[in-house]
């Protein structure tokens, strides 16, 4: 479904991608692992069109996306969740939604309000508050909700964990097996091991701007070296 | 009791027209964060087509109103052409870099107006329901008002359900607050930038065609009414539709009643409303602070020291100068001589907006005060030209002192209109002091010492304390002072915690540029031997302005290449041709277009480039 070969990125004159490489299949979990500024979130912003990637290839659903504009690119099914939340503060749990909203473009049933509310039933209570008047946690979810809205076919998750409290954090991992059920393919980016093994199928981790090892989430698991020389901290 | 009444009435009418330019220029600013100065342009233009549509039509109510629907749909067209050639190449720019494109714009549209309607006022026709009245309470108010009265709060309302009820208005203030994010979910931001664009610059058409009846479509008319929407929408909090809306009323309110109390203070008193909302409200009305920017942090280049070349340089013009005046004619020279004094204007706002991070719209207050300091030194006080020239930035120096206290304390467009607003009440202040300062007809006489009577000689100490003046502010920004003042401009709060008293090394820089523009003042004065309120007005503040953007705010050659070029191209577009707004604006659009970071900007870059390839 997604292939990014040698991935280039810049920001200004920062070489942060020096030729990230992998593959995603349909219906597929993968977990982007990697510390603090190894590029996971490069690599995120990189496919949705926010970073321009200065060479390399992105063939989504059979189309070279790279360089494309963020906004064509979500159109053609890629839904960004970004890591910061980016909640419009000054607009209501409904008109957040309603930004996100566009066609299906496939059989699958659209989302609708009401669909996503049974999937985070925390923000049901909530359609008519203000985005900014929101904990983290429930912002979190209307991120990932408002993303849904547009019936994307692949899903960018920055760090949906980060700085949440354990028990959301549970209803988070819970929230994205729910959407791998429903046929969603979920590319996610992360550094809570934990919360990964609960969700991923596959792993890739990045260091330093480069994919350094592939494989399963149980391979990851076996191999204690590989996470002590990658992963921690 | 009739007296209020009528008073506020004429006061709501005037609120509503106020309110159609102003809330276009806040919706604009709003989504696209562009400071959109030819707002007043279309204005203008719906003034104009308004007035060649409505002349055409029969005279009846309802063609009026379908006249301007016309016109609101024609200025709204407009809008889209002049979007999607120029404004949706510039959104990544620094802000100032966008003022100074639509700058260009406001000079072509003034030159293209007067080809195609010439210079002379345009006025209505006044058909029989235009003049009616209707009579409340014993008095009679004209039908007109009554109509324009009732316009106000239906756009509000209009607008209100707009932004409120549909897709459009929800994707709208999504992409006010953060338009990447929706970009990334999907929604094409060009077409809503057009769109968004396209209705301010109807609603400012519409403005234009409906201030027809009561006044006439003149060349003007873009200015004046530019100044007056940026004083609504700062009031009233930039973004902010019901803010612009109060601030409309509030102001003309205040105007209506204030010319019958005490008509000397309308000229000052919509400057003072928006100085003393700014002090007590620093974000208007109903602004909101600033969101933080998101992903566009601005990396200003490093000011570094000039190289061997660029000194090299400077030492070959320096002696070109000095021995211009052996082969300069007098014409020649008095241009000299003014460019000499425009290059210390420039630097002296450089230096506040540059490594001060602060843009000025009122920097002539400080010119104006120098000179007039230096006016009234030799008029009044009889003393010789070298104690005029030390009063003039002196005078300056102090003013800026004193309203510099208020001014430091914001940030942004806020900063820039509040020094407009000093700079308005300086203008107002000395063209209503007709006993002393002679009002419009300025002072005269104010003439050189005879040692410097000799143009050659004045030329020659005019170059001496610009270049003087000039080098000196330049030195500063290698001072300790210097690097204190860029990390105030670069994070306040960063510079507050390494233990630097960030308002007052602020003020102390805009008390400096102003004194220094001050010295250019006085320089000035004695060059022309007069002292103008026009040496106060807008069109300098503006011309000092454009003098540094086009120069590149963020080198120290900057606003010395800006000067020459500006004055210099001024000066030779106006003995070339009469189109000369159209060409100047033309080429200020092109430069910012093709040099964003103006023209020492972009040669200190390519030669960089050079150098570390």
């Amino acid at each position: 479904m997604l292939t990014v070969e040698d991935l280039h990125s810049f920001y200004g004159r920062a070489h942060i991608l020096h030729g990230v490489s992998f593959a995603l299949a349909a219906g597929e979990v993968l977990v982007l692992l990697g510390r603090n500024g190894a590029g996971k979130s490069t690599t995120m912003k990189s496919l949705i069109g926010l970073v321009r990637p200065a060479s390399g290839r992105i063939a989504f659903d059979g189309q070279d996306i790279a360089g494309w504009e963020p906004h064509r690119v979500a159109r053609a099914g890629l839904g960004y969740v970004p890591e910061e939340r980016r909640i419009f503060s000054e607009l209501t749990v409904l008109e957040n939604l309603e930004v996100g909203r566009r066609k299906p473009r496939d059989g699958r049933p659209a989302w609708t309000p009401e669909r996503l509310f049974a999937l985070f039933p925390n923000l049901a209570a909530l359609r008519g508050r203000q985005g900014g008047r929101m904990s983290g946690g429930e912002q979190q979810m209307l991120t990932i909700a408002r993303t849904l809205m547009g019936n994307p076919g692949l899903i960018l998750l920055d760090e949906p964990s980060e700085g949440l409290a354990p028990v959301i954090v549970e209803q988070m991992a819970d929230a994205i097996l729910a959407l791998k059920q429903q046929g969603v393919t979920v590319l996610l980016a992360e550094q809570n091991l934990h919360f990964a093994a609960r969700v991923a199928d596959r792993a890739a981790v990045i260091e330093t701007g480069r994919i350094v090892w592939t494989g399963t989430m149980a391979d990851l698991h076996g191999d204690e070296a590989l996470r002590a020389a990658h992963l921690a901290v | 009791m009739d007296f209020v009444l009528v008073q506020l009435l004429t006061g709501l009418a005037a609120a509503s027209s106020l309110f159609l330019v102003a809330s276009g220029l806040t919706v604009i600013f709003g989504v696209t964060r562009v400071v959109n100065f030819s707002h007043g342009s279309l204005y203008m233009l719906g003034a104009y087509i308004g007035w060649s549509l409505l002349t055409r039509l029969p005279r009846e109510p309802e063609w009026f109103a379908l006249g301007v629907v016309a016109t609101a749909l024609a200025t709204g067209g407009i809008g889209v052409l002049l979007e999607t050639t120029l404004l949706r190449r510039i959104y990544r720019a620094p802000e100032l870099l966008q003022l100074l494109a639509t700058f260009g714009v406001v000079l072509m549209v003034q030159d293209i107006v007067l080809k195609l309607w010439g210079p002379a006022d345009l006025s209505l026709p006044r058909p029989r329901w235009l003049r009616s009245f209707v009579v409340i309470a014993g008095e009679r108010v004209p039908f007109f008002d009554l109509v324009l009265i009732g316009i106000g709060p239906l756009v509000l309302l209009a607008l209100w359900l707009l932004f409120t009820r549909t897709r459009w208005g929800t994707l709208v203030r999504a992409a006010t607050q953060d338009r990447d994010m929706v970009a990334a979910l999907g929604v094409d931001q060009r077409l809503l930038f057009t769109s968004v664009f396209a209705l301010g610059a109807a609603l400012a058409g519409m403005g234009g065609a409906l201030a027809l009846p009561d006044g006439s479509a003149n060349l003007q008319m873009d200015l004046t009414v530019i100044t007056d929407a940026f004083v609504v929408v700062v009031v009233g909090g930039l973004g902010s539709v019901a803010g612009a809306y109060l601030a409309s009323l509030l102001i003309a309110l205040l105007q209506a009643f204030g010319i019958v109390l005490l008509p000397k203070i309308t000229l000052v008193l919509v400057f003072a409303v928006m100085a003393v909302v700014l002090v007590l409200r620093p974000n208007g009305l109903l602004g909101r602070p600033p969101a933080e920017a998101r992903g566009e942090a601005h990396v200003l280049a490093l000011i570094r020291p000039a190289s061997r070349a660029l000194r090299l340089l400077g030492a070959a013009a320096l002696v070109a100068a000095l021995l211009a005046p052996l082969l300069a004619g007098p014409f020649l020279l008095s241009v000299l001589t003014e460019m000499l004094v425009a290059v210390l204007f420039a630097a002296s706002l450089h230096f506040m907006m540059g490594p001060g991070g602060m843009a000025s719209f009122g920097h002539a207050a400080w010119f104006g005060l120098g000179a007039y300091g230096a006016a009234f030194a030799a008029k009044f006080l009889l003393l010789p030209m070298p104690a005029g020239l030390v009063a003039a930035p002196l005078a300056a120096g102090a003013a800026a002192a004193l309203f510099g206290w208020f001014v430091v304390r914001l940030s942004g467009v806020y900063l820039a209109m509040l020094t407009l607003a000093f700079a308005q009440i300086v203008w107002a202040a000395m063209f209503q002091s007709v006993e002393i300062t002679g009002g419009d007809n300025g002072i005269l006489g104010v003439w050189p010492a005879a040692w410097a009577a000799d143009p050659r000689v004045f030329y020659w100490l005019t170059l001496a304390l610009c270049v003087a003046g000039t080098l000196l502010l330049r030195r500063m920004l290698y001072a300790p002072f210097g690097y204190a003042l860029r990390a105030a401009r670069d994070s306040a709060l960063r510079a507050e915690a390494v233990g630097l008293d960030t308002t007052r090394i602020r003020l102390a820089a805009f008390t400096l540029a102003g004194t220094a523009a001050g010295l250019a003042g006085g320089l000035s004065a004695y060059s022309n031997g007069s002292v103008f309120p026009t040496y106060i007005s807008i069109g300098r503040s503006v011309d000092a302005l454009v003098m540094v953007l086009l120069g590149g705010v963020q080198t120290i050659a900057g606003p010395v290449v800006g000067a020459l070029a500006y004055t210099g191209l001024f000066d030779a577009l106006l003995l070339v041709t009469d189109l000369w707004r159209l060409v100047l604006g033309a080429a200020i659009v092109v430069l910012v277009l093709a040099f964003p970071q103006g023209i020492a900007g972009t040669v200190q870059r390519l030669w960089l480039r050079g150098r570390e390839a």
